[in-house]
This record gives structure tokens, C-alpha cells and sequence, in this order.
């Protein structure tokens, strides 16, 4: 059984020639099948980079990438596009459609199954509103929720297809600290009791709880990973 | 974490499913145990995308929602939409318009067939033909009658005011019943009296109120040409471009104004034919019998060629093709503009669509699909506000301004193709949507 993201010498280069700037450098990682990965490290490490490439949102350059069984090594658009389907993303913005509503949002992530009805895709949305927290606010746009109420609706978004992964990055970046613990406690929860790994970009040292396995990221290279199990921080350094 | 066989596709519990049932690749670069060569994990069913219909039909309820969030952007989009259809309508009406009203003296004609010289490129400037024609034909037994038509132009003064305006002669033996005019049959006995004439009672109006003149003191004196005549009652035939208004009299009546015209020079030929007659078959053995200073048409032929001589040998075609394209221009400059702003300003929502794997093919439908919301929107109080427009210019001009499925169909088209050239056009900047650039 493979895991849910597998990395092999991932390696990535802004730019051509004379001004192509490798941002990373041969990166190895592994996610396991509901396991949640944080991902830390300086600004310009390459976190976000390496997330566009799992998420199917950049095409790759070097190494192998297998995500939710598919290699991304050489796929084309149209084979990523799906992929990006069986993953939920929650950016730093929440990045919701102004112009609908918060259940209307979460309703976009369920127009991509065609086996669904209306009224099967209005339900579904409305139970995973409720389920991070917002039934009684489904008809509202997100104008009129507040920033931690936005992301919970892209958490429910991001959830509604019933992903393979989550991909998040510095999601609580814009909320105050007390949105952004709720914010990241239901994703976990919710990311449990599913059973769906997360693979989360932060720099905000107060969630790093939340995580099974945090893995730091430096100049392009996974510098350290420290499991968070049972057992007190065991660190574990690979070779650049 | 163990999987059954899934029951409901999108069940949560069910998600770990995907990766584990895909085979495993061996990663190249490092020397990792490669894929367990066990029996193939079943396959989940892939996730079926809707149908072209569905998914088109959901790209385009999002259009609209999104272009009903902006009211006053929508409204000015549909202002733009209705601009073109109005601009497009009424040049196309004009148009038409024009060119029915220059066929008016024509089209008023009713004869089987004519006989006219070959030369002649419109009724206002007719190429004479002998007189002795006329009578050729009836050597034909299908040819029951055939009139000479004289046309001329001579000088109208006005009897209420005195001005002096060119106004079309039509001078034919009006007894002989070949030639129709609406309102001539009671008129055939008063017009064989010496220097009488039918006034043409939609003639434009600094002709003078000669209906009103007839009302109120029957049969009264004009001066046309040098001449003075009695108006002895009233015609329809109505103003073209080559003549303002009309006047219909007896031949001997027409050559008492018009001296200096010969008798056996004549611009027409009206015939009428046997009844039972084939029109067809007796054109064929008219044009065998003439000589080729004559051509035989019918009526809708005559009225066709006099069209012709107005689309091809002056601009009016075209300035009413280059108004109509300027209107479509202008319409989807507007609708690109709102488009373009609109994708312009929800560049992060659609690459975030894009993310969440949605394709470019779909979302082109989006802007497809607002385009063709705003010709739907736009068009239809288009079309009412020059319906509208039709009866009040068309009361104003006394243009024939008349709103026709034909020409509502053919306008719906081009507003249609205009928003969708105007889809396409904002489309590229679709691209600047880049889902890469999301987090
Ligand atoms: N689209 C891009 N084009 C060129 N350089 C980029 C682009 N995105 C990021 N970079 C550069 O790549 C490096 C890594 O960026 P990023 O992956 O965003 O790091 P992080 O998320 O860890 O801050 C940075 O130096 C950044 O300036
Ligand atoms: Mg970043």
C-alpha cells in the first residue's frame, strides 16, 4: 500500500538559465495514510513551493512524486486537474467566491461529481457547515462572516469532496490566535475522525500541537523531522 | 486503516481508499522497496465529472450568480447589450426601409408583366422604349391588354403656401384597367376629363394638405409644370427616393404637361394577360417575339430590379452595413470590458477553482456564459425599445419602419455573436489565473 504522498529527489528551480534560482534541492518525504504533517521553516525555504507541486498545482521538474497513487513526474495538465480533485486545499486567504454564499462555496467543491444531485450537493454542504461549527450561518456571503468563520467554511470546503489529503498552507496566518487554534483543532478533528492525512505549512509556533510529525524545511531541503508521538521529541536529521 | 467496498463514492470514511488502490511506482532515484507485486487492490470508481450538459449548465448559474452580485456593472453591461440591439435595428430598419420606399412606385404597379428598356436603371430615370411595343406584344392570343406607361418629373406648387416641389408624373390609360393603383377605380371616369390628375395621398407633406383641400372643397385647381389641373381625388402609392410624391393621369393629360415628349417614346409596358394564362410561358414567348431593346420581367422582377439599382449603384447599402457594424463594435467593446474587469477582479477565485480542480474548458463556459446572459439581457428590451422606436421615427420620416420576425431573428444573431466574440476576447485572461500562485 502506498502512502498517501510519497516524495523521491524532488528538486525545483525558479527561473532559466542565468537567473534559475533552485528553491529545492532533492526533497524526500513521506505522508502516511491519516497522519498530519506540519511543515516549518524560514521564509523562502521552498514550504510553499513544495506544496504547489504535491497539490498537482505546478508541474514538476525532477524526481518522482506520487500522490494518492498517482505519479506526477511527466503528467500531463488534464491528469493533474483531476488530481486536484481528490484534494482539499486551504490557503492562507480563504479565498471564498464573493458572490456566493458560505453554503454555495462549499457547494463548488461537490459540482465537480456528477453523480450527485442539487439536492444531494445542498445537503452535504450544509452538514459540513454544521460540522465546523456555522449552521446557522450557511446563507450568509462570506462578507458578512467573520475571518475565523471564513475559514472554517474553507476547512468545510476543502473537506466536501471527501479528499484523499489535505494540503494547507499557513492557514491561520490571517486570523487572531484565538480564531486560528479553533480553526486548526476542527481541522484536525474533522481530518481524524476522516481519516485524512494533512500535510500544513506554518510558521505559527502555538499549533504545532496539533501534529504527528513536524518536518522542518531549510534552503530548499528537509532538514529535520521531529515525531510528536508518545515519545519525547525524538529528532531525526537527514543527509541534505 | 481498513476499506470495504465503498458504498456511497463521496462517503468521508471511505477516502483513504484512492491512494491505496493505486499501484505503487517504484521512485527512481532512491533504492526504496518498489510496489509489493500483490494482487491489485480493487479499484475505486473514479469520480465521474458531470456531463457536458450538467457541467455547462452549472458554469453557467455561476455566470450568473456572479454577474447578478454587481447590479450596477450588470445593469451597465445590459445598457451596452441594448445600445448595439437598438443602433443594429435601427440601421437594419432604415435600411429596409429605404429601399421599400424607393420600390414604392413600383410596387404599387399591379400588372401580370412589363416591358422595359434593358438600360433603364431606375423608374426615376427611365431609357425610352417605342411606343409600337405595346402593340407587338399583342400579337401574343395569351396578351389581353397592353398599356404604354409614360414617367416623368414635373414642378408641384404647392397650392397652400405657393413653393414649388419635383413630383413624380405617371401617365397611363387608366381606363384600360391594366395598370392599379389603390384608390384609382372610382377615379378612371374624373381622370378622362382634360387636365385632371390623382394626387398620391401619402406624398410627403410640403406637397400641401391636399387631402384636407379635397375634403373641404372637393376638385380644386394646382399649378404642375406650367399648366394648371384639377385634383380630382386621391391614390396610395407613397414617396421613394426618386420622387417625394406622385401624380397618376390619363396619357393625353400627361403629354399636356410633358410638350416636349414624344408620343411613340414611352418608359413602360403594363400588360394584362388572358385569364388562365401561365406567366412563366408567356414571358418566355414575350422575350422571343421583342426585339432586344425590350426585356419582359414580372412584377416582383421589376420591383427587384429597381431594389437593385438602389443597393448596387449607390452607397446606401453600405453605410446602413457599416452603421450596423459599428453598433455591434461598440456592444462588444462594452461586454468585453465588463467581462474582462469581471475576471479581472476574481482572478483568485477562479484560480482557486482551479485548484480545486476545475478545468479551464469549464471555465471558459463560465465566460461563455455570462456573455450569453448579457445578449439574452440585453437584447430583449433592445428589441422592445425599437419596436417602439420603429412607430415613432417611421410616423416622423415617413419611412415603411416595420419590426419583422425575420429581421428580430437575424439582430438576436448578431447580438448573440457579438457577446460570444466578446466571451472569447476576455477569456484569455483566464490564463492570468494561475492556481500555482494560490498559496
Ligand atoms: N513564482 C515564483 N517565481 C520565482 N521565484 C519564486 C516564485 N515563488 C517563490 N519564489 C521564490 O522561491 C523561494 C521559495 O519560496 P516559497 O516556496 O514561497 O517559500 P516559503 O513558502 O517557504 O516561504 C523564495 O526565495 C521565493 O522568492
Ligand atoms: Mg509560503
Amino acid at each position: 500500500m502506498t502512502a498517501p504522498v510519497v516524495l523521491r529527489g524532488v528538486s525545483y528551480a525558479y527561473g532559466e538559465g542565468e537567473l534559475r534560482r533552485p528553491v529545492l534541492r532533492e526533497v524526500d518525504l513521506t505522508v502516511e495514510e491519516g497522519e498530519i504533517v506540519l511543515l516549518t521553516g524560514p521564509s523562502g525555504s521552498g514550504k510553499t513551493t513544495l506544496l504547489t507541486l504535491i497539490g498537482a498545482l505546478r508541474a514538476m521538474q525532477s524526481g518522482s512524486a506520487v500522490v494518492l497513487g498517482e505519479e506526477l513526474a511527466g503528467a500531463q495538465e488534464a491528469a493533474r486537474v483531476r488530481l486536484r480533485r481528490r484534494i482539499g486545499f486551504i490557503f492562507q486567504a480563504h479565498n471564498l467566491l464573493g458572490f456566493l454564499t458560505a453554503r454555495q462555496n462549499v457547494a463548488m467543491a461537490l459540482e465537480l461529481d456528477g453523480s450527485l444531485s442539487e439536492r444531494a450537493r445542498q445537503d452535504r454542504a450544509g452538514e459540513l457547515l454544521a460540522a465546523v461549527g456555522l449552521a446557522d450561518h450557511t446563507e450568509k456571503p462570506p462578507a458578512r462572516l467573520s475571518g475565523g468563520q471564513r475559514q472554517r467554511v474553507a476547512v468545510a470546503r476543502a473537506l466536501a469532496a471527501a479528499p484523499g489529503l489535505l494540503l494547507a498552507d499557513e492557514p491561520t496566518a490571517a486570523l487572531d490566535k484565538a480564531s486560528g487554534q479553533e480553526v486548526v483543532q476542527l481541522l484536525r478533528e474533522l481530518a481524524k475522525s476522516r481519516g485524512v492525512p494533512i500535510l500544513l505549512v506554518t510558521h505559527d509556533p502555538r499549533i504545532l500541537d496539533i501534529a504527528d510529525r513536524v518536518v522542518a524545511m531549510e534552503d530548499g531541503k528537509i532538514v529535520c523531522t521531529t515525531d510528536t508521538g508518545e515519545t519525547p521529541a525524538q529528532v531525526v536529521m537527514t543527509k541534505g | 486503516m481498513n476499506h470495504v467496498t465503498p458504498l456511497l463514492p463521496w462517503a468521508p470514511e471511505l477516502n483513504g481508499a484512492a491512494p491505496a488502490a493505486a499501484p505503487a511506482r517504484p521512485a527512481p532515484a532512491a533504492g526504496e522497496a518498489p510496489a509489493p507485486r500483490q494482487a491489485p487492490p480493487p479499484v475505486p470508481p473514479a469520480r465521474r465529472a458531470p456531463g457536458f450538459l450538467a457541467g455547462t449548465f452549472l458554469a453557467i448559474r455561476l455566470a450568473w450568480r456572479q454577474l447578478r452580485s454587481e447590479k450596477a456593472r450588470l445593469a451597465s453591461a445590459v445598457a451596452g447589450v441594448m445600445f448595439a440591439c437598438v443602433l443594429v435595428f435601427m440601421q437594419l430598419g432604415f435600411r429596409a426601409a429605404l429601399f421599400d420606399s424607393a420600390t414604392q412606385l413600383i410596387s404599387a404597379m399591379r400588372g401580370d408583366l412589363f416591358l422595359m428598356h434593358p438600360m433603364t436603371t431606375a423608374s426615376f430615370r427611365p431609357e425610352p422604349l417605342p411606343r409600337v411595343r405595346a402593340h407587338q406584344a399583342l400579337a401574343l392570343p395569351e396578351v389581353q391588354a397592353a398599356v404604354p406607361i409614360y414617367l416623368a418629373q414635373a414642378t408641384w406648387r404647392n397650392p397652400a403656401d405657393g413653393s414649388r416641389r419635383t413630383i413624380q408624373l405617371v401617365g397611363v390609360d387608366t381606363e384600360a384597367g391594366v395598370l392599379d393603383f389603390p384608390g384609382l377605380a372610382p377615379l378612371v371616369d374624373a381622370l378622362k376629363r382634360a387636365d385632371t390628375v390623382a394626387f398620391d395621398a401619402r406624398s410627403r407633406p410640403e406637397f400641401g394638405d391636399v387631402a384636407r383641400l379635397l375634403a373641404e372643397r372637393g376638385p380644386f385647381e394646382a399649378q404642375v409644370g406650367n399648366r394648371m389641373v384639377q385634383v380630382v381625388g386621391l391614390i396610395e402609392i407613397g414617396p421613394s427616393f426618386g420622387a417625394d410624391g406622385n401624380l397618376v393621369l390619363s396619357e393625353t393629360n400627361f403629354r399636356r404637361i410633358v410638350k416636349e415628349r414624344v408620343v411613340s417614346a414611352i418608359d413602360l409596358v403594363a400588360i394584362r394577360l388572358q385569364p388562365g394564362a401561365e406567366i412563366e410561358a408567356t414571358r418566355a414567348r414575350l422575350a422571343a417575339l421583342l426585339p432586344a431593346d425590350v426585356i419582359v420581367l414580372t412584377q416582383p422582377e421589376l420591383v427587384a430590379w429597381e431594389r437593385r439599382y438602389w443597393e448596387e449603384a449607390t452607397p446606401i447599402g453600405f453605410i446602413f452595413a457599416f452603421g450596423s457594424l459599428m453598433g455591434l463594435v461598440v456592444g462588444m467593446v462594452i461586454v468585453y470590458q465588463i467581462l474582462f474587469s469581471d475576471i479581472a477582479g476574481h482572478l483568485k477565485e477562479y484560480a482557486t477553482l482551479k485548484a480545486m480542480g476545475y478545468s479551464n474548458g469549464y471555465l471558459r463556459r463560465v465566460v461563455l456564459g455570462a456573455a450569453l446572459i448579457l445578449a439574452g439581457l440585453g437584447f430583449v428590451p433592445g428589441f422592445v425599445a425599437a419596436t417602439l422606436l420603429y412607430d415613432v421615427v417611421g410616423a416622423g420620416t415617413f419611412l415603411p419602419l416595420h419590426m419583422d420576425a425575420e429581421r428580430a431573428l437575424g439582430v438576436f444573431a448578431m447580438i448573440f455573436a457579438m457577446c460570444a466574440a466578446a466571451g472569447l476576447l476576455a477569456m484569455r485572461k483566464l490564463r492570468d489565473a494561475s492556481p500555482a500562485d494560490m498559496f
